[in-house]
């Protein structure tokens, strides 16, 4: 594979990653197009949603489409793509290796360990409770509600792969875990366990995102990642009243 | 004091967890927090000072916008990594968690002015964030014609 396919496939890949794991589209477009001005075409015609990419080279009528179906959050691999679109710049590797690179980030960046994160989302909720206004009297059960809580949620997302049906049940344990504690005395204020035990399932990146692409000018992305971010509120709320209802 | 100390903190585990969980590199980690904590920090004396919810968000994300771009700068990484973490304590969960509560229960008036709330802040963090990159991109401007002249 050599000259305009190979860069249409870097340019490509180099966008897929970066779309897949939670870029925003003002940094994608910038990428994509520097890495395509510096493997010499003039004016590159790239199009970029959050469900696919378009590149074509004018002048040599060559174009090609690239659905994405899945998104995921990974931001470590959206700043090595960003590191290798650099060195690509400087001139420190060439097109081939620049590909060869994104292939093997593609399929081989560490993630943090399954229990570093759930020590995180402990951490997330117990130290936001405090913040909130919390009392330490209920920082056990927050730990619990926010551990059970972001575990169930990891489980089932890779699992089952659907983001909003782990949120809905992720909350609902979180409500379940608030409620028994207050019942047995581990724990105050049901309000405060809840919010803290559900600040891990936060959407924070499409709703950053999703402010970001508007103001950008990328209407498309920014609406189609506010309706997500919304989607994902609602499947939370909804675990969360399901629980209020029925307890 | 104390309290203050006690707030720092715990924003800063607070922004550091969040950072694990969406997996930023280690190197961006440390000055990850500590923009979520200066951010933080303007929310809550932009609060003390009686000036209400919404400009202390409208503060507290220009802050994180600003401190967020300066650090992508100095570490050559993308600005969201620093953006997203930093803005989750200014999320409005509890008024969010307010509105379920009260459509649950069937108090949809009181449901409704917590969801007004909740929508008010968001567009409030937005417009911190809008601020933030408007004078970025001012002062880069600026600074661009200066070289060049």
């Amino acid at each position: 594979m050599q000259g305009d396919d190979l860069i249409i496939e870097t340019v490509l890949l180099a966008g897929k990653i970066m779309i897949e794991n939670g870029a925003d589209m003002a940094r994608v477009d910038d990428t994509l197009s520097r890495i395509a001005r510096n493997a010499g075409i003039y004016q590159p015609k790239i199009f970029e949603t959050t469900t696919g990419i378009l590149m074509s080279i004018p002048e040599r009528k060559s174009s090609q489409v690239e659905p994405i179906l899945k998104r995921t959050i990974d931001l470590e691999k959206v700043s090595l793509v960003n590191q290798n679109s650099r060195a690509f710049q400087a001139g420190q590797i060439t097109l081939m290796e620049l590909h060869d690179n994104l292939v093997k980030l593609n399929v081989s960046t560490p993630f943090f360990s399954f229990w570093l994160q759930l020590l995180a989302a402990v951490g997330v909720s117990c130290t936001l409770m405090l913040m909130y206004g919390g009392h330490w009297q209920d920082l056990f059960a927050t730990a619990l509600a926010g551990g059970l809580g972001y575990g169930c949620y990891y489980y089932i997302n890779n699992r089952l792969k659907v983001r909003f049906v782990s949120e809905f049940l992720g909350s609902f344990l979180i409500g379940v875990v608030a409620v028994l504690c207050v019942r047995v005395n581990l724990g105050e204020q049901i309000d405060m366990i809840t919010i803290g035990g559900v600040m891990p399932l936060v959407p924070g990146v499409p709703i950053t995102n999703a402010v970001r692409d508007v103001f950008a000018g990328h209407l498309l992305s920014g609406m189609s990642r506010a309706s997500e971010s919304l989607l994902s509120a609602c499947a939370i709320g909804m675990g969360i009243a399901v629980v209020f209802r029925f307890m | 004091m104390e309290f203050i100390l006690m707030q720092v903190i715990c924003c800063y585990l607070a922004t550091l967890g969040f950072g694990i969980i969406v997996n930023i590199p280690h190197r961006a980690l440390n000055s990850c927090g500590w923009v979520g904590v200066f951010g933080w920090i303007t929310y809550l004396a932009l609060k003390s000072l009686n000036l209400g919810t919404m400009l202390a968000n409208v503060g507290a994300a220009l802050v994180i916008g600003l401190g967020s771009m300066i650090m992508a700068r100095k570490l050559k990484m993308p600005m969201i990594l620093f953006n997203i973490p930093s803005m989750v304590p200014l999320v409005p969960g509890g008024q969010a968690y307010r509105a379920v509560r009260n459509f649950a229960f069937g108090n949809d008036l009181k449901a409704i002015y917590y969801l007004v709330q909740v929508t008010m802040i968001a567009g409030s963090i937005a417009m911190g964030f809008f601020i933030a990159e408007l004078i970025a991109r001012t002062y880069f401007q600026a600074a661009r014609r200066q070289k060049s002249k």
